[in-house]
């Protein structure tokens, strides 16, 4: 009972039961579902495919828990920062047979391009002190525009086959590379949070920042960082959406990803307000939210119609997480219980 | 006089006074570079409200939820779902259009009801119940249907092309005859959401409420007020507004189909800024979001006319005068508080 | 004279307790029509939780409230005021962002013809601010006022229901002198028309300035009610502070401890000072040496603390650090110099609440020696375990959230993130408010051992009992300004009082 309580309490425990349902809803309906095959060389199945659609929502949701950690706010930005950071590489690549530069230097420009978009998210935030959402609704609304600005408003086609590599699959590679880059992303960030004090400060500095401050940290600095970081992961989920269908479509890549984003920071269990916060938990709640949309599809649900199912999935959430709804059922038990105390004093 | 001009001109009442002046910059601008092109012709100012009505109405509700200190970043999909809903119901399920209408505003009272109960009772964030809220009428609309319903209902029809000319004005047309401009109803209901709100705001029991409340909850309630109810009445105004704004936009496109109105909301939140209402809570007036949803039409009005200029540069207009009043509106915070504490020595 | 007065409310026997502490037990508190009353008391003494329980915030577990001759249940402040007792807190409880005119008449406008009456409403409460001669524009926006004026306008508010009793809690805390005086003028016209207004401060002057009587608490006890013309300044004091003494033995091994004014400086402060919270002031540290800082809430006791540590940022003076000149902009480059700051709100200024123990013991270590040099996982466990024995904390283990912690041990933890940096000099503000008696007397053990290895300590505390225990030399504060220092043969109970009062009087 003990170990059991141990258990339920532990941080992944609720997001991986998600996890869990939507999978087992899966196998009843279809036992091929896990099955994993090789074809030309490269691996196929519905969990392969699951886990390579959410890719860019996994490192996605890296950034964005980083600055919900730190500020207790949410990044809306980082569609847009997608659609411009690949906006800037294909432009720099050009729609030729060959390429106009090299392409390391152009990912590396996307790249740049979206680090600036963080670092000025950054600025107005822990620096102005303006509200993150409203801070971010700047670039939500101008980033766009910008992309369209870089591309002319038309979508822009990269002709070199090459250029799919990020978004399908390396030569000789059975393993997708967003799969790849995602684990990368993950493994590279998780490493740098827990070998240096950064998780440390970021969770210190989201829980108490006045207290923070007092024993040397800086807590705007470090918020200012996150945001940078989040700034990034948006560029390098753009990349990989970009290479996947070899084009910028300024106004759809990453359309409304900040949200399912902000969803799988909260799926996994972590608090919009800030503070403790397991990276974990953030790619679990983005497979979750893919396997969830993986699933719809099959039962025959559009795409369009996804939302509504995801609505529903976040108010029950929040729903159970809320500290009002947990105060009205612990009053409920304890009126239960009372009432069964009193029975038996009666009998 | 003067004093007090100078004294209402402080702060708050300086942010809507900077808006109202650029609007007046911005339409004398697109005055002097396209006087020849008739940019100056009542029915182009009048254009503004056509085609702007839903985005006056559903800034206005906007304004009640910010001054609450919350948002509601679902109105945008509300408005796609009551576009589909008037459609579906008119054209596939034959409905009158006096039913149906009535229907999607009872619709949107709902909808309100059903945040503003988790935004003011469980205390769930506004921004994440809303964020529900948004996916949820995105999803139903896409479940009503996934292909475009035009209207053909002939009574919804005319509503939406009855043209009420303002036959007190008259100008001439670059031909020399004599025109009446028009508006349509949406302008109408739009210019009578204003005034209700306005009224509302300024001198009833729950407007200042609403103010108290977003100002400061803690006090709000020692001073006797129920910020919870307040909050839940401004959930369902605002729902309701949606709606009637949905209906609105609906007037302007005839037809309902998913994708419509995506990204309205924000739309509305800059409106809402630019004229002056702040994130915080506690300031904003319907005039302002008036103002700061027809600075959005004089831009893409000076846009076109321009010719050249793609759409998209709207945007980045709006967000640069987005972000220019949000720091203008740090700023002034700090400004005060330095003041303040100087003034405490 | 004023004893012939009626009677118009009275608390009797009220007893109330929190989780784990006795708040008030048989408190009482007796109020007579027109006159101002002073309750007093340290920290801790109750004060605030008597009036909750009057107005309506707190229940009381026992005894009764009559007013009016007719015993009354304030279930919430609302109905307070409908029985006529009115609040003013120390923080303004106001709406800034409305006009003055409506912050007084929010909730109940007068209404014509289904709408707001706007110009009954400016009127009604110009006349109301000239009745109070307050120079105040009914219709600007109350956050252009500074808070001391909206102090005023709550007052004007709590006035003008009709309010039998008035009470103001602390509300001269941010006032300057010139606003106390213009409150004072108004408390007593409302005095000559029969409101009681229950007077809440920790300024002694102002008590004597303005208050008929005085009623003192201690450790939710009722002391005594006073003509404040029979009760001498320093007798307040002594009042207020007890005089028990609890059975700790003298700690202080005097003989071996001795003076150290003549050991090299570590801190020198000169004409240091930040705005609004405390005056320019000089203070040498010395090597070894315990300082304590006295005075009563509010003197800046605090205050002069955080400027040195640059938890506030000093606004003119200047600060040597063994010697070598200091420009604090942020904590952290006090901490470098060997800094150590232990803030007097361990809740909101000390813990990261759902951090370890561990975590929360080695943070600022961490944070001193960088974000890229990360503490091994053994050194920290080894670190904290040392501390959590030396210290003796008591925790399930050290991966424990410290908000699971019981106060005194939350303290222990904090002592220990601070001890881990090895300080020069370490400033402890309060750091036995709220802890038990065994805690209490350890940390004052530990302050003298640490002294003793040559650590600097300033120690704040309002209970003068445990400075005399502790510290070899004294600040005195009062009013936001360092008044005088006490040698260490001066230390004496009596001393201290009398240099806190300030004056003879």
């Amino acid at each position: 009972m003990d170990k059991l309580k141990k258990l339920t309490t532990c941080r992944l425990f609720w997001p991986l039961v998600c996890l869990f349902l939507v999978l087992l809803f899966n196998f009843i309906k279809s036992p091929s579902f896990f099955k994993i095959s090789v074809n030309n060389g490269v691996l196929y199945g519905y969990l392969v495919d699951i886990f390579n659609r959410s890719s860019e929502l996994i490192i996605l949701a890296v950034g964005m828990t980083l600055c919900v950690a730190s500020s207790a706010g949410t990044d809306i930005s980082v569609g847009a920062t997608m659609a411009l950071a690949g906006g800037v590489s294909v432009y720099l690549l050009g729609t030729g047979n060959t390429y106009n530069m090299p392409w390391i230097l152009a990912i590396l420009a996307g790249l740049l391009v979206s680090i600036v978009c963080g670092m000025w998210n950054g600025f107005l935030v822990a620096k102005m002190k303006i509200q993150p959402m409203v801070a971010t609704l700047i670039l939500f609304t101008a980033g766009r525009g910008m992309a369209q600005l870089i591309t002319g408003g038309n979508i822009l086609y990269i002709k070199v086959p090459n250029f799919k590599y990020l978004g399908g699959f390396l030569p000789h590679i059975p393993v997708p590379t967003p799969i790849l880059v995602a684990i990368i992303v993950v493994v590279l960030v998780s490493l740098f949070l827990n070998r240096t004090a950064t998780k440390l400060y970021v969770e210190s500095v989201g829980i108490n920042p006045k207290a923070s401050r007092l024993f040397g940290l800086n807590s705007n600095r470090i918020i200012w960082l996150t945001y940078a970081a989040c700034g990034l992961c948006a560029g390098i989920a753009g990349m990989i959406a970009t290479s996947r269908i070899s084009s910028i479509d300024a106004n759809n890549v990453g359309n409304l990803m900040e949200l399912d984003a902000i969803l799988a920071v909260a799926l996994g269990g972590n608090s919009l307000a800030g503070g403790k916060f397991s990276l974990g938990g953030s790619v679990i709640g983005a497979i979750t939210i893919q396997a969830l949309s993986t699933t719809l599809y099959a039962l025959k649900v559009t795409g369009d119609q996804l939302p509504l199912y995801k609505a529903i999935v976040v108010i029950i959430i929040v729903t159970l997480q809320s500290p009002e709804f947990k105060k009205f059922m612990n009053r409920y038990k304890a009126k239960r219980a009372a009432k069964a105390a009193g029975e038996k004093v009666a009998s | 006089m003067i004093e007090k001009i100078k004294s209402k001109l402080r702060g708050n009442g300086f942010l809507l006074f900077v808006t109202i002046v650029l609007f007046f910059i911005l339409y004398i601008a697109g005055a002097i570079a396209y006087g020849d092109r008739n940019f100056t012709s009542p029915q182009v100012f009048l254009n503004l409200f056509i085609s702007n009505a839903g985005l006056i109405i559903a800034a206005v509700g906007m304004t009640f939820v910010l001054i609450t200190g919350g948002i509601d970043i679902s109105i945008g999909s509300v408005i796609g779902v009551v576009c589909m809903m008037l459609a579906w119901m008119m054209e596939i399920k034959h409905m009158s259009a006096g039913l149906a209408i009535v229907l999607v505003l009872a619709f949107g009272i709902i909808f309100g009801l059903v945040q503003g109960f988790l935004v003011a009772y469980l205390k769930i964030q506004p921004f994440i119940v809303t964020l529900g809220g948004m996916f949820f009428a995105r999803g139903l609309t896409a479940v009503i249907s996934s292909d475009m319903i035009s209207i053909k209902n002939e009574t919804f029809l005319n509503l939406a092309n009855n043209k009420i000319y303002l036959s007190f004005i008259t100008y001439y047309n670059n031909r020399g005859i004599a025109m009446h401009p028009y508006i349509y109803l949406s302008v109408v209901i739009a210019l009578l959401v204003v005034a209700i709100a306005f009224a509302l705001l300024k001198f009833t029991k729950f407007g200042r409420a609403v103010f108290a409340v977003g100002g400061n909850e803690q006090s709000a309630l020692l001073m006797g007020l129920n910020p919870r109810t307040t909050k839940l009445k401004v959930y369902v105004l605002n729902g309701f507004l949606a709606s009637l704004a949905g209906f609105a936009f609906c007037l302007n496109s005839c037809g309902g189909f998913v994708e419509q109105a995506r990204g309205f909301e924000m739309d509305a939140i800059a409106a809402a800024v630019i004229g002056g209402t702040l994130l915080t809570g506690g300031v904003g007036t319907v005039i302002g979001s008036l103002f700061g949803s027809l600075i959005k039409g004089i831009i893409e009005t000076i846009i076109t006319f321009q010719g050249t200029l793609s759409s998209w540069w709207t945007r980045i207009a709006i967000a640069a005068l987005l972000c220019f009043f949000v720091i203008l509106q740090s700023v002034f915070k700090s400004i005060r508080e330095k003041r303040l504490a100087q003034s405490e020595d | 004279m004023s004893d012939e007065k009626k009677t118009v409310l009275s608390m009797k026997n009220i007893s109330k307790s929190f989780p784990g502490v006795k708040a008030l037990s048989d408190a009482q508190l007796t109020l007579r029509e027109g006159e101002i009353h002073a309750l007093m008391g340290e920290n801790g003494a109750g004060k605030s939780t008597l009036i909750k329980v009057l107005t309506g915030v707190e229940e009381f577990e026992t005894g009764e409230i009559i007013m009016d001759g007719k015993s009354i249940v304030n279930g919430s402040p609302q109905e307070a005021g409908m029985n006529g007792i009115s609040t003013v807190y120390q923080e303004v409880n106001l709406c800034p962002n409305l006009t003055v005119a409506e912050n007084i008449f929010i909730g109940r406008e007068p209404m014509k013809m289904g709408h707001i009456d706007w110009k009954t409403i400016n009127r009604e409460a110009q006349k109301i601010l000239d009745n109070l001669k307050l120079e105040i524009d009914a219709t600007e926006l109350l956050e252009n006022y500074s808070v001391a004026i909206q102090q005023m306008v709550a007052i004007a508010r709590a006035v003008d229901t009709q309010a039998k009793v008035l009470i103001l809690d602390e509300p001269t805390s941010s006032l300057d002198e010139g606003e106390v005086e213009k409150l004072f003028e108004v408390m007593n016209m409302l005095k000559k028309r029969g409101t009681a207004i229950v007077f809440v401060t920790h300024f002694l002057e102002q008590v004597y300035a303005v208050c008929d009587r005085i009623t003192v608490l201690r450790n939710g006890h009722f002391v005594g009610e006073y003509k404040t013309e029979e009760l001498p300044r320093v007798k307040l004091v002594a009042t207020m502070m007890g005089k028990e003494f609890d059975d700790l033995a003298d700690i202080k091994n005097k003989a071996g401890n001795g003076s150290r004014r003549n050991n090299e400086a570590v801190i020198e402060a000169k004409g240091l000072y930040h705005k609004g919270s405390i005056k320019p002031f000089d203070l040498t540290i010395h090597k070894g040496e315990v300082i304590g800082l006295s005075g009563l809430l509010g003197s800046g006791r605090s205050e002069l603390a955080r400027v040195i540590y640059g938890a506030d940022k000093p606004e003119g003076g200047e600060l040597y650090v063994n010697g070598e000149k200091l420009h604090v902009k942020a904590p952290i480059e006090a901490m470098q110099k060997g800094m150590a700051y232990c803030p007097e709100d361990r809740k909101a200024e000390g813990i990261i609440a759902d951090l370890s123990v561990r975590e929360n013991m080695i943070i600022a270590l961490q944070a001193k020696r960088g974000m890229f040099k990360l503490m091994s996982k053994k050194e920290q466990e080894e670190l904290t375990d040392k501390y959590i024995e030396m210290l003796q904390v008591k925790t399930a283990n050290r991966e424990v959230p410290i908000k699971t912690l019981s106060g005194g041990n939350q303290q222990k933890v904090i002592l220990g993130r601070w001890l881990m940096t090895d300080p020069d000099f370490l400033i402890l503000d309060e750091p036995t408010r709220g802890i038990d008696v065994g805690t209490k007397t350890e940390i004052q053990k530990l302050v003298v051992k640490l002294a003793g290895e040559g650590m600097s300590v300033m120690f704040i505390s309002s209970e003068v009992e445990e400075m005399l225990r502790t510290v070899n030399h004294m600040g005195i504060l009062r009013d936001g300004k360092k008044v005088g220092e006490l040698e260490e043969s001066e230390l004496s109970q009596e001393n201290v009082m009398k240099a806190i009062a300030g004056g003879d009087k």
